[in-house]
């Protein structure tokens, strides 16, 4: 029985205790519902998760578990010798699979009985060509040992599905008939049925975190793979980054570290200056219809795509800076260049720090621009003197989250910036990021055991601690500001 | 009294000033203030002035992808090329390659040209056929093999010219870029001038451009958003269905039943992080995660739309519970007070209340889900696909791309004309987004409710 079908079984069988639950239910008290505990409804519900929670559990438990066993078995009853000569587990095991499929499709379209399948070895026929007749290719010639394997993976595979389907439908059974056991007109089923929904609601909650741990410990376990490869010194403080898979790869982070902070700070300047102005003239100057219009579409610069920013960077914005600036200048002939990405990174960030500084402008107390205003300061010197200095905290929370932005800004440096790993100071110069290196080493045919490839996950950890603190050390900010006007 | 006699003496010593005639000082002050004041309205008018120029350079680029090039003549069938057997019978059809076809395009192509007088000056034959796109030949195949009895008839078909003389309609190329171009000639410009006062190449609505798949370097005018459009729409389905249970169930725990502990602390602390951590850690996720630890196929929409859904989640999440915030407690009191349980309250009032704000932040959430694209190119999206993925459930783990992605892959092409691609695509995109966050606004203003 295939999963869907079971699961349509276990279906079916949620529905029956709905109905079960709540006739057996209404018969206790001769259909009068006020003398129940609770709802009529609620008992149908108690009887459905009572089939479907040991049910579901139940098979995805052994989903999850059925895979590692057989393999397990399979592994054991390999001959050792077939790890040494060729290659590791994986490879072997990922054969054994092919060809147990291949049975699979031989004998789901009739090239062989299931007999056949079960018997065939490889001095009687030739198995490779067998599979190629129903269009399974295999690389090399099947060995008899993987061969056997794989027999007894599609027979233990076969069991296994045997044992999944009676024990899904064992489980729904049992969860059946204890719900309508235990259906009485004194049953508090409402109290049973929230309890449940409270546990999945918590369990929703709690993905957020999964996804946290996902995160760190996928990152974590293939950084250490890598340093178990390449030297933590070479990493850290090698300034040169210079991959090849002939095996002497330097692969230093400070490049594109220098790279990353380079284009940032570029973007910064732009958006800083920017961001701040528009959020100050939103906030203090612009009348009621101004602002109602302005602010919407400053925002709307927020709701583009990057990868629309990485295409006017390509296309438009380095052309422009390399024939007006660069060229003229005799700076440099490139496109592409930190300029380039961090004049539009600076763009993207214009409406993150204009909003954000227009709330915290907006949140500084009115009292304290009466106050400067009453002592006969103008407008601009109330602001930069009095509603500045108290939005400061703020603000700085609002750049370093901006920072971050464009610390692990992707597509527009893809596109941008380059793909040369660089230590220069020349800003029309193309240099390159840790996110696109990221990008680089991660896209196209990889292999996950070379320390070119796992490099990338030792640059996303660090892209990931460095974004993470910057913005801890924001919200900080943020909240010690917040705690001095409420 | 001393204050005040001192006072006095200081004020006649100053130089007599009046506050209509403004002092040295009040103008400076006040130059600065008008300048504070212009340093403002220059920094809006400097950022929605780039947005503009951005977005019009982009639509300048891409509105001419929706119109293509295409020459129409009519093509003989022939059976001696098409069915050397003579029998119309498909099996023995699909032996003829698209060689077969090349040759009878080329051979009505020509007589066609003989027959409107149309002289070739100065160019091989070869030089004037390859005026047609490669694709034609493998379109016309699938025509005839879909309708085996065409062979034998003339059909009036119209195929696509190729990039450069699309490119020469639309201004792209122009005679001196010929020159130096090894893909065009001027000749072959010329020509094509000719047939435009023939009537034999038109320019028209570019359908295609919306439902073909991706096509091979060489030929940037078969090229289309079929596979990447119809891969976002399974992506954002798939979003909607896990990201949307997810989140506003998270919500609901976390606005209305969850208590001040450590746990709920450790979640609240998480979601906000994982609303900054960047798109690009997602996927390196989806890749460590979803497709090497757990198997499942590269560049499906299935992987694409769990890093999305995840990356979406605090989102989703944070509109939700300010939704929810935003129901007053008094519609809680009185459904408690009249014997609902806690369960019920939230289920029957307030999350019926809270409704339009949630989708609001759904289909916010979603848009900016559409545009991601950093995630996608981890997994695997970016590579070349030309089948379009099959119908739901399976077609869920078949490779498929998404359109920022196309985007991004045309982008990185050699030939320029896939620049217009690229642009055209980003209108596409754009247009959905713009409609997502216009369905939203629709929504706040028809559902929004001041308490």
């Amino acid at each position: 029985m295939t999963v869907l079908f079971l699961l349509i079984v276990v279906a079916v069988l949620a529905g029956a205790a709905f109905v079960l639950c709540r006739q057996r239910v209404m018969a206790s008290v001769q259909g009068d519902p006020k003398l129940l505990h609770s709802l009529p409804m609620y008992y149908g519900w108690n009887g459905t998760i009572m089939v479907l929670l040991p049910a579901l559990g139940g098979l995805v438990l052994w989903l999850l578990i059925q895979p590692m066993v057989i393999e397990g078995r399979i592994a054991a009853a390999l001959p050792p010798d077939m790890m040494a000569a060729g290659g590791s587990m994986d490879l072997v095991m990922s054969d054994v699979r092919r060809v147990a499929g291949g049975l699979d499709v031989a004998v789901s379209t009739g090239a062989m009985t299931a007999q056949q399948a079960a018997t065939i070895s490889t001095e009687s026929a030739n198995i490779r060509d067998t599979l190629a007749a129903v269009g399974v290719a295999l690389g090399a010639d099947v060995s008899p040992a993987v061969l056997s394997a794989a027999q007894d993976y599609r027979v233990m595979t076969a069991w296994g599905m045997m044992g999944r389907t009676i024990l899904t439908v064992l489980l729904a059974l049992g969860g059946l008939i204890y719900a309508v056991m235990i259906t009485n007109r004194d049953f508090r089923a409402r109290n049973r049925v929230e309890a449940a929904v409270k546990g999945l609601l918590i369990a929703a909650s709690s993905i957020a975190v999964l996804t946290t741990v996902g995160i760190v410990y996928s990152m974590l376990t293939e950084t250490l793979n890598f340093f178990a490869q390449y030297p933590f010194q070479g990493f850290f403080f090698s300034l040169t980054w210079s991959p090849n898979f002939r095996g002497d790869s330097e692969l230093g982070i400070l490049p594109l570290i220098w790279g990353t902070l380079y284009i940032t700070l570029i973007s910064m300047l732009v958006s800083v200056p920017i961001g701040l102005y528009a959020a100050i003239y939103l906030a203090e100057y612009a009348s009621k219809s101004v602002r109602a219009w302005v602010k919407p579409l400053i925002e709307v610069i927020a709701g583009i795509p990057t990868v629309v920013f990485g295409l006017f960077a390509l296309v438009t914005v380095g052309p422009m800076l390399r024939d007006y600036f660069a060229e003229p200048l005799g700076w440099g002939d490139s496109g592409s260049s930190v300029m380039t990405a961090g004049l539009v990174i600076g763009i993207l960030n214009i409406p993150f720090i204009s909003s954000l500084s227009d709330d915290i402008i907006n949140s500084v107390p009115q009292s304290l621009r009466d106050g400067s205003l009453g002592l006969g300061a103008t407008r601009s010197e109330t602001i930069r003197q009095v509603v500045l200095p108290a939005a400061l905290p703020g603000i700085v929370g609002a750049c370093l989250m901006a920072a971050s932005r464009a610390i692990g800004e992707t597509m527009i440096v893809v596109m941008g910036a380059g793909a040369a790993a660089k230590l220069s100071l020349n800003p029309f110069e193309a240099m390159t990021t840790m996110t696109v290196k990221i990008v680089g080493q991660l896209t196209g045919d990889t292999d996950f055991a070379a320390p070119e490839t796992l490099v990338a996950f030792a640059l996303g950890m660090t892209l990931f601690v460095i974004t993470l603190a910057l913005n801890i050390v924001a919200l900080l900010i943020v909240r010690k500001y917040r705690e001095q006007y409420d | 009294m001393t204050d005040a006699t001192s006072g006095g003496l200081s004020a006649a010593a100053q130089p007599k000033s009046s506050l209509l005639q403004p002092s040295r000082l009040m103008k400076k002050r006040n130059a600065a203030e008008t300048r504070f004041k212009a340093y403002g309205i220059a920094a809006i008018v400097l950022s929605l002035a780039t947005l503009g120029f951005m977005l019009v350079t982009i639509f300048s680029d891409g509105v001419s992808s929706f119109f293509q090039a295409k020459l129409s003549f009519p093509v003989e069938l022939t059976a001696r090329t098409l069915d050397p057997k003579g029998n119309r019978d498909r099996a023995d059809m699909v032996k003829i390659t698209t060689l077969g076809y090349n040759k009878v395009l080329a051979v009505a192509f020509e007589k066609e040209l003989a027959a409107r007088g149309i002289a070739i000056e100065g160019q091989s034959a070869k030089d004037v056929v390859e005026m047609i796109s490669k694709d034609a030949a493998g379109s016309l195949r699938a025509t005839v093999l879909a309708n085996p009895s065409l062979v034998g008839s003339t059909l009036d078909a119209t195929v696509l010219a190729t990039g450069r003389i699309d490119g020469y309609l639309k201004g792209r190329v122009t005679m001196q870029t010929a020159e130096r171009d090894s893909n065009v000639t001027p000749a072959q410009l010329q020509l094509a001038d000719k047939l435009r006062e023939a009537g034999m190449l038109t320019s028209s609505f570019n359908w295609g451009f919306l439902t073909m798949p991706d096509a091979s370097d060489q030929r940037p005018e078969a090229a289309g958003l079929g596979v990447a459009i119809l891969g976002s729409a399974y992506m954002m389905l798939l979003v909607l269905v896990t990201c949307v249970p997810v989140g506003v169930a998270a919500s609901i725990y976390l606005e209305e039943f969850a208590p001040k502990n450590f746990w709920t602390d450790a979640i609240e602390v998480n979601i906000s992080n994982l609303a900054a951590v960047p798109s690009i850690v997602f996927g390196i996720l989806g890749l460590a995660i979803f497709i090497n630890f757990a198997g499942m196929p590269n560049s499906s929409t299935l992987v694409g739309a769990l890093v999305l859904s995840l990356m979406t989640l605090p989102t989703i999440i944070i509109a939700t519970r300010s939704a929810i915030k935003a129901v007053p407690p008094s519609i809680r009191d009185a459904a408690l007070g009249i014997g609902a349980s806690k369960m019920q309250s939230v289920f029957h009032h307030v999350l019926p209340l809270a409704m339009p704000g949630i989708l609001t932040g759904t289909i916010l959430g979603l848009a900016s889900a559409l545009g991601e694209t950093a995630p996608l190119l981890l997994i695997g999206m970016v590579a070349f696909v030309d089948n379009y993925p099959a119908a739901p459930m399976e077609g869920f783990l078949d490779p498929a791309t998404a359109l920022p992605v196309q985007v991004y892959g045309w982008a990185q092409r050699a030939d320029p004309a896939f620049i217009e691609r690229s642009s055209g695509a980003i209108i596409v995109l754009l247009v959905f987004l713009v409609a997502m966050n216009v369905l939203a606004i629709l929504l706040r203003r028809r559902f929004e409710r001041r308490w």
